[in-house]
């Protein structure tokens, strides 16, 4: 499995790689830290005519926190966000959710913003950004816009991404005094997971968040529930996801694994609420 | 910003376990081949080619990285290690390598060297690791016929034995 031709530039500004986006339109696509998008090129799933490099552009790999958000910028490596000393403090989710990502060996050189670009419906971080209701910096050469991240994923590996548009970075809302919890079941820890989940529990109510099921990570908001009512709206998230078989496990199994791996998230969010 | 054209070679320059090389590749080169087909350095192993199997592992950098999801061309001007810098001599085991011979923590050794070059590099980061720790490092890599119960006793005994050793040690385990 060896990528199909293409020509190479190692874009030094975003601005660079912009000019080149807005030239060559969907025949450039951009290469950060290459955990999935390398894989795809090996596979010939993706066969552009020319990659932009962005991963020596030093204004891209910053994390700040800027008006009650966490930015993180196109070339953040994901170990220096899970290696952030303020991570638990801002993002108690994503430092749940992140230890689940890939593995060491490619946290090491995968980037926050290149999972989310590849949109895979099992991802962890695209997860956690609609739970966390983040938004996607979208910029082309004439505009910047943001796109939050529920709309930002239009389907499976499918996004809002304009052909001369690159990811500039993604913001978490910092959100105080709420409780987490994040599982999945994957068949080796690394793996894409079979079911994901993410709970967000706030004197508001629960809010749960499944990856894996459907094509994009979906979410559902309840008021305070408990006891057999949870149980119900958890059988039926379970229903509405419309569980598909695959090689990995069948249509039953995923559905039991939203009830049950949902409910030991929200108990795990409520516990850490209070 | 020169365009890297896909129909040339072109030249890159980096070093290697502490040696200046260079050699040439067109931009769809994989670092994996690269190393062993132009440099020459074939202990870096091939296996799945999309990053799962972990074979492949080297550092750039100080990065570990599946060589298998990096481009020749990335690596320009970088610091790259491979398998073959970890023994101090070519007659030498490192304490690492040592460690997984006492303990026949390899067999096929097709994996081998991606596994040792994870331990090398996070038995520097954690020199005191838990078993988990080590199990969940190993997750990244796939073995499929000595088992993990060998490499994790391997790992955790030449961690030990660095963590005796640490001024003598940090001195050639650069």
């Amino acid at each position: 499995m060896k990528p199909a031709a293409f020509d190479y530039v190692r874009a030094s500004s975003a601005e660079e790689a912009l000019e080149v986006l807005a030239k060559e339109g969907a025949d450039a696509r951009i290469l950060a830290g290459g955990q999935s998008f390398m894989a795809m090129l090996n596979m010939r799933l993706a066969r552009p005519k020319l990659l932009v490099d962005i991963m020596r552009i030093g204004s891209l790999d910053r994390i700040e926190e800027i008006e009650g958000e966490i930015v993180v910028g196109a070339a953040v490596r994901q170990a220096k966000l899970l290696g952030w000393d303020k991570l638990k403090a801002k993002l108690p989710l994503v430092a749940l959710a992140l230890p689940w990502t890939g593995h060491v060996q490619t946290r090491s050189r995968g980037t926050i913003c290149g999972s989310i670009a590849h949109a895979d419906p099992s991802a962890e971080m695209p997860l956690s950004l609609v739970a966390l209701s983040g938004s996607v910096h979208l910029r082309s050469l004439k505009k910047r816009r943001r796109v939050r991240a529920a709309d930002y994923i239009t389907g499976m590996m499918n996004t809002a991404r304009a052909d001369e548009e690159m990811i500039e970075a993604v913001s978490f809302p910092v959100v105080a005094e709420h409780g987490y919890g994040f599982r999945e079941i994957a068949r080796r820890h690394g793996d894409f997971a079979i079911v994901a989940c993410a709970a967000i529990v706030s004197s508001k109510g629960i809010r749960l968040a499944v990856g894996g099921v459907a094509d994009r990570p979906e979410v559902r908001d309840w008021p305070g529930l408990s006891g057999s009512a949870l149980d119900d709206a958890l059988n039926r998230f379970a229903y509405e996801l419309d569980a598909r078989q695959d090689v990995h496990a069948t249509a039953r199994y995923r559905r039991e694994l939203v009830r049950r791996v949902g409910r030991a998230v929200i108990e795990e969010a409520v516990q850490c609420h209070s | 910003m020169p365009l890297l054209n896909s129909s040339q070679r072109h030249r890159v320059g980096f070093s290697l376990n502490g040696h200046s090389v260079e050699g040439d590749a067109e931009p769809r080169v994989l670092l994996t081949d690269f190393l062993r087909h132009e440099i020459g350095a074939t202990g870096t192993h091939v296996g799945c080619e999309h990053g799962v199997c972990g074979a492949c592992t080297v550092t750039v950098d100080g990065m570990l990285t599946r060589a298998c999801l990096t481009l020749a061309v990335q690596i320009e001007g970088c610091d790259v290690r491979t398998v073959e810098g970890l023994a101090t001599a070519p007659d030498r085991l490192s304490i690492l390598q040592a460690a997984f011979r006492r303990n026949h923590a390899l067999q096929c050794g097709f994996c081998t060297a991606g596994i040792l070059m994870s331990l090398d590099a996070f038995l520097r980061e954690v020199p005191t690791p838990a078993e988990d720790q080590i199990r969940d490092l190993l997750s990244g890599h796939l073995c499929r016929c000595t088992g993990y119960t060998p490499i994790v006793r391997a790992a955790l005994e030449a961690a030990a034995e660095l963590a005796s050793r640490q001024p003598a040690v940090q001195s050639h385990h650069v």
